[in-house]
C-alpha cells in the first residue's frame, strides 16, 4: 500500500509539474459547459430570410411586420425578380425566401384567397422544416387576426405543459453531455497516453523491474486523473447550476456517485488502450475514434437514438457515454433517485468490470 | 530544391512505415464517413406517446387513430392515470402524455367546449416544441372535422384565407445525409491535417531528432516546408477517397464542381497545417499537443455550424465562429455540394481562409526560429 501511494505520490508530481496540461485539464470543462451551455442550440432563431415581394401593398406591408417582428426570422433582403432567389440561395446569404405574390391585398378581399409561398433551403432539412413551420404560424396568425370577430363555437382547447425544462433551454441537455465528453477526455485519453507514453520512451520496462506489481504501477497512473474529474465533475455542476440554471433536482450524493463510477468505466477504458497500443499516436487516435466521436453522434446527446438505423441502435448500447448521459439527465433534471437508474448503474458498472479485466488480461499478456 | 526533395522522401517513407497511423489516416476517415451520417438525424419523428383516455368514447378513439396514424407518433402506452405515465415518462417509455378528461364528450357537445393536456418531455427542448406542435395541430384538424359535423358551414367561403405552399430546394427529400456527410468530411479533414502535422513535429522534438536536423544545413523553412508538403498531399486523398464515399454510399454528387471544392481544400489546408505548426512550436511533448489540439477541436467541431445552426447563437458565440476555419469549409461544402455554388459565391470564404493561412504559417515559423 505505502508503495502504491508513493507511485500515486510520483504520478501527481508529473502532472502538477507540466502546468500547461494542468491549466487547460481543468480550464477545458468551465469553458466549454459556457460556450456549449450558452452558444449551442438546435433552436432556429434569427434565420436569415428574404423576401419577394410582388405586391407591395398595405397587406403585404402588415404581414411583413408581423414577419420582422418575429425573433426567428432577420431580413436580410428584398428581391426583385425570380432569378434572384436561386442567387441569393447560392451566395448563402438567405436560408428561405418568402414570395408575395402580386395584386395580394386586393385578391385577399375580393376573392378571399390568396397564396403565399415559402421556399426553403432544404439543404440543411431540419432549419429547412423549422423556418416553414414557424412562418406558416405566423402568416396563421396574421389570417386569424384578419377574422378576428366571428366567434368559432365548439373547440377543443388543448393545455399544454413543459415538464422538466418549461423555458426548454438548450441547456438542460447539454450540460449533461459536456459533462460525459470531458470526463472521457480527461479520463480515457489522459490515461492512455500517459501509459504508453511510458512505454514509448522505454521508461515502462525500468518500472516493470523494480519490486511493484506492474497492475499497481498502471493503477497508480490513473488514480491522479480520478482525482482530477472529481474536481471537474464539482466544477461542471457548480456551473451549470450558478450560470446556466440549470438546477439538481436529485440528489447530490447519488449524481456525484454515478460520476466517479462513471469516470472509473473512463479510466478502464483508457488502461485497456494503453494495454493494446504502443504509441502516443495510435492510443490518441483510438481514444478520439472510440471515444469522442461515438459519444458525441451515439450517446443520444446530438442526435437522437430511436431514429438511428437498428445497427447503430445496437451499437450504442455499447458506448458507455449513453447509459451516463441517461444517468445524468434523470437524477440531474428528472430528479430521479436510485430506483430510476439502477439498470443503467448496473450496466455501467458491468463495462467498468469487463474492461478492467481484458486491460488487466493484456497486461499480463505483455509481460509474459 | 535537392534538399526539400530529401526531405520529402524522408517524412514520407516515415509515414509509410508506420503501418498503425497509415490504417488510422486512411481507414479511420473511411470508416466514419459510412458510419456517421447514418447516426445524423434529427428528424423528429417516432415520439412515443402515452395516452391517459378517461373518457373512452367514440370521439376519443377516432381522435387517438388520427394521430397514430399521422405517422409522427407511436402510440407505446395505454395507462390508467396521469401518475403512471408520469412513471412511463420517467423511465423514457414516453416523450408525450395524452391526457383526455372523464367529462370529454359531454363537455364538447353541451358545453361546445372541451380540454385536453398534453405533457411533455421538455428535456430536448427542440423535440418537445416540434412535437407538442404535431400533436395540437392534429387536434385543432380533429377539431375542425367536429365542427362541420355540428354547425352547418356556408358554402361559400367568405372568410379570407392565406394560404400557404411551400417547397424545399436544393434537397427535396429532406434527405438528412445530404447535409451531413459534407460537413464530417471536413471534419475528418480537418483533424488529420492540424492532428498529425502537429503531433509530427512535437515527436520529433520529444525524441531528440529535431535537434539532429537543426544542426545540419537543412534551411528551416525546408524544414517546414517538408513538414506541410506531405500532410497537405494526404489531405487531398483522404478528401478524394471521401467524395468517393460520400457518392458510392450516399449517392451525393456534387452540384458544384469538384474544381471548386479541391481550391478551396487547397487553402484550407494549409491553415489547418499552419495550426498545427503553431501548435508543435509551443508544445513540448505530444501530450501536450495532443490535449491543446483536441481541445481546440472540440470547440472548433461544437461551433462550426456542423451540429448546430450558427445564426442560433448569441452574438458573442458567433464571433467565435468567424476566427473558426472548419466553419467556413462546412459552409463551402455545404453551398457547392448542395447548391452548386461556384467559385465567385464563395469568393469571400476562400480570402478569409487564405489570411488564416498566411497569419498562422507565418506566426509558426516566426515563432518556430526563435526556438531553434
Amino acid at each position: 500500500m505505502k508503495q502504491f501511494l508513493s507511485f500515486v505520490r510520483k504520478e501527481f508530481y508529473h502532472i502538477w509539474r507540466d502546468k500547461r496540461t494542468m491549466f487547460i485539464l481543468l480550464a477545458m470543462p468551465v469553458i466549454q459547459i459556457i460556450i456549449f451551455g450558452f452558444a449551442l442550440t438546435n433552436e432556429v432563431k434569427n434565420a436569415r430570410i428574404a423576401i419577394f415581394d410582388q405586391s407591395h401593398d398595405a397587406a403585404t406591408a402588415g404581414l411583413l411586420t408581423e414577419i420582422s417582428a418575429s425573433k426567428y426570422f432577420d431580413i436580410q433582403a428584398n428581391l426583385h425578380r425570380q432569378q434572384d432567389i436561386d442567387a441569393i440561395f447560392k451566395s448563402g446569404q438567405a436560408k428561405m425566401v418568402i414570395v408575395l405574390p402580386a395584386n395580394f391585398q386586393s385578391d385577399l378581399q375580393h376573392l378571399n384567397q390568396v397564396n403565399v409561398q415559402l421556399i426553403a433551403d432544404a439543404s440543411d432539412p431540419n432549419t429547412a422544416t423549422t423556418l416553414i413551420n414557424y412562418a406558416s404560424a405566423v402568416i396563421r396568425d396574421y389570417n386569424q387576426r384578419l377574422l378576428q370577430d366571428q366567434q368559432i363555437p365548439y373547440i377543443i382547447n388543448t393545455q399544454v405543459r413543459m415538464l422538466y425544462n418549461p423555458q426548454l433551454k438548450g441547456a438542460y441537455s447539454f450540460v449533461p453531455g459536456v459533462m460525459a465528453m470531458v470526463l472521457m477526455l480527461v479520463c480515457t485519453m489522459m490515461t492512455a497516453i500517459t501509459i504508453v507514453r511510458e512505454k514509448e520512451m522505454g521508461t515502462m520496462e525500468v518500472m516493470l523491474v523494480s519490486p511493484v506489481q506492474p497492475l499497481k504501477i498502471v493503477t497508480a497512473k490513473a488514480v491522479p486523473y480520478l482525482l482530477l474529474s472529481v474536481v471537474n465533475i464539482i466544477s461542471i455542476l457548480l456551473l451549470s447550476v450558478f450560470v446556466l440554471d440549470v438546477p439538481i433536482k436529485g440528489n447530490i450524493v447519488l449524481l456525484m456517485g454515478e460520476s466517479i463510477l462513471f469516470t472509473i468505466t473512463c479510466l478502464s477504458f483508457g488502461l485497456f488502450i494503453s494495454a493494446v497500443t504502443d504509441s502516443q499516436q495510435t492510443a490518441m487516435f483510438i481514444s478520439l475514434t472510440g471515444m469522442f466521436l461515438p459519444t458525441v453522434m451515439l450517446s443520444g446527446f446530438m442526435f437522437p437514438v430511436e431514429n438511428m438505423p437498428l445497427p447503430l441502435q445496437v451499437i450504442s448500447h455499447a458506448v458507455p457515454a449513453r447509459w451516463f448521459y441517461q444517468v445524468v439527465r434523470s437524477v440531474m433534471i428528472k430528479g430521479l433517485d436510485i430506483t430510476g437508474v439502477w439498470k443503467e448503474t448496473l450496466i455501467l458498472l458491468g463495462m467498468t468490470v469487463f474492461l478492467l479485466l481484458l486491460a488487466i488480461r493484456k497486461f499480463k499478456i505483455r509481460l509474459a | 530544391m535537392r534538399t526539400l526533395l530529401f526531405l520529402l522522401q524522408k517524412e514520407f517513407k516515415q509515414i509509410f512505415r508506420d503501418p498503425g497511423i497509415l490504417r488510422v489516416i486512411f481507414m479511420m476517415p473511411a470508416m466514419q464517413l459510412i458510419v456517421l451520417p447514418m447516426a445524423a438525424d434529427y428528424e423528429v419523428k417516432n415520439i412515443k406517446l402515452a395516452v391517459v383516455d378517461h373518457n373512452r368514447s367514440t370521439y376519443t378513439q377516432t381522435l387517438i387513430n388520427k394521430i397514430t396514424a399521422s405517422g409522427y407518433f407511436q402510440l407505446d402506452q395505454y395507462t390508467a392515470s396521469y401518475k403512471e405515465a408520469l412513471h412511463e415518462m420517467e423511465s423514457d417509455n414516453a416523450d408525450i402524455i395524452l391526457e383526455i378528461p372523464l367529462g370529454f364528450e359531454k363537455d364538447f357537445v353541451k358545453e361546445q367546449q372541451a380540454e385536453v393536456l398534453i405533457a411533455v418531455n421538455a428535456i430536448n427542448g427542440v423535440k418537445a416544441g416540434l412535437g407538442a406542435a404535431y400533436l395540437q395541430s392534429i387536434i385543432t384538424d380533429y377539431n375542425q372535422e367536429l365542427r362541420v359535423k355540428f354547425v352547418q358551414l356556408p358554402r361559400v367561403n367568405h372568410t379570407p384565407a392565406i394560404n400557404v405552399t411551400y417547397s424545399n430546394w436544393f434537397n427535396p427529400l429532406m434527405n438528412y445525409k445530404f447535409f451531413m456527410v459534407p460537413g464530417i468530411l471536413v471534419i475528418l479533414l480537418t483533424m488529420v491535417g492540424s492532428f498529425l502535422a502537429s503531433l509530427n513535429i512535437v515527436k520529433e522534438k520529444e525524441s531528440g531528432t529535431i535537434e539532429q536536423i537543426n544542426v545540419t544545413p537543412i534551411k528551416k523553412y525546408h524544414f517546414i516546408l517538408g513538414k506541410l508538403i506531405p500532410f497537405w498531399v494526404l489531405g487531398l486523398v483522404i478528401l478524394t477517397i471521401g467524395l468517393s464515399i460520400a457518392r458510392i454510399a450516399y449517392g451525393i454528387i456534387p452540384a458544384g464542381s469538384l474544381f471548386t471544392i479541391y481550391i478551396f481544400a487547397a487553402v484550407y489546408l494549409l491553415a489547418v497545417l499552419g495550426l498545427g505548426l503553431l501548435l508543435s512550436t509551443y508544445c513540448a511533448t505530444q501530450q501536450q499537443a495532443m490535449l491543446i489540439s483536441f481541445f481546440m477541436m472540440m470547440i472548433f467541431v461544437l461551433m462550426s455550424g456542423l451540429y448546430t445552426p450558427i445564426d442560433s447563437m448569441p452574438e458573442w458565440a458567433q464571433w467565435i465562429t468567424r476566427f473558426n476555419p472548419v466553419s467556413y469549409f462546412i459552409e463551402v461544402m455545404r453551398m457547392v455540394v448542395l447548391k452548386g455554388s461556384s467559385l465567385a459565391d464563395i469568393s469571400r470564404h476562400i480570402l478569409i481562409v487564405l489570411g488564416f493561412a498566411v497569419a498562422l504559417n507565418t506566426w509558426a515559423v516566426l515563432s518556430y526560429r526563435k526556438r531553434a
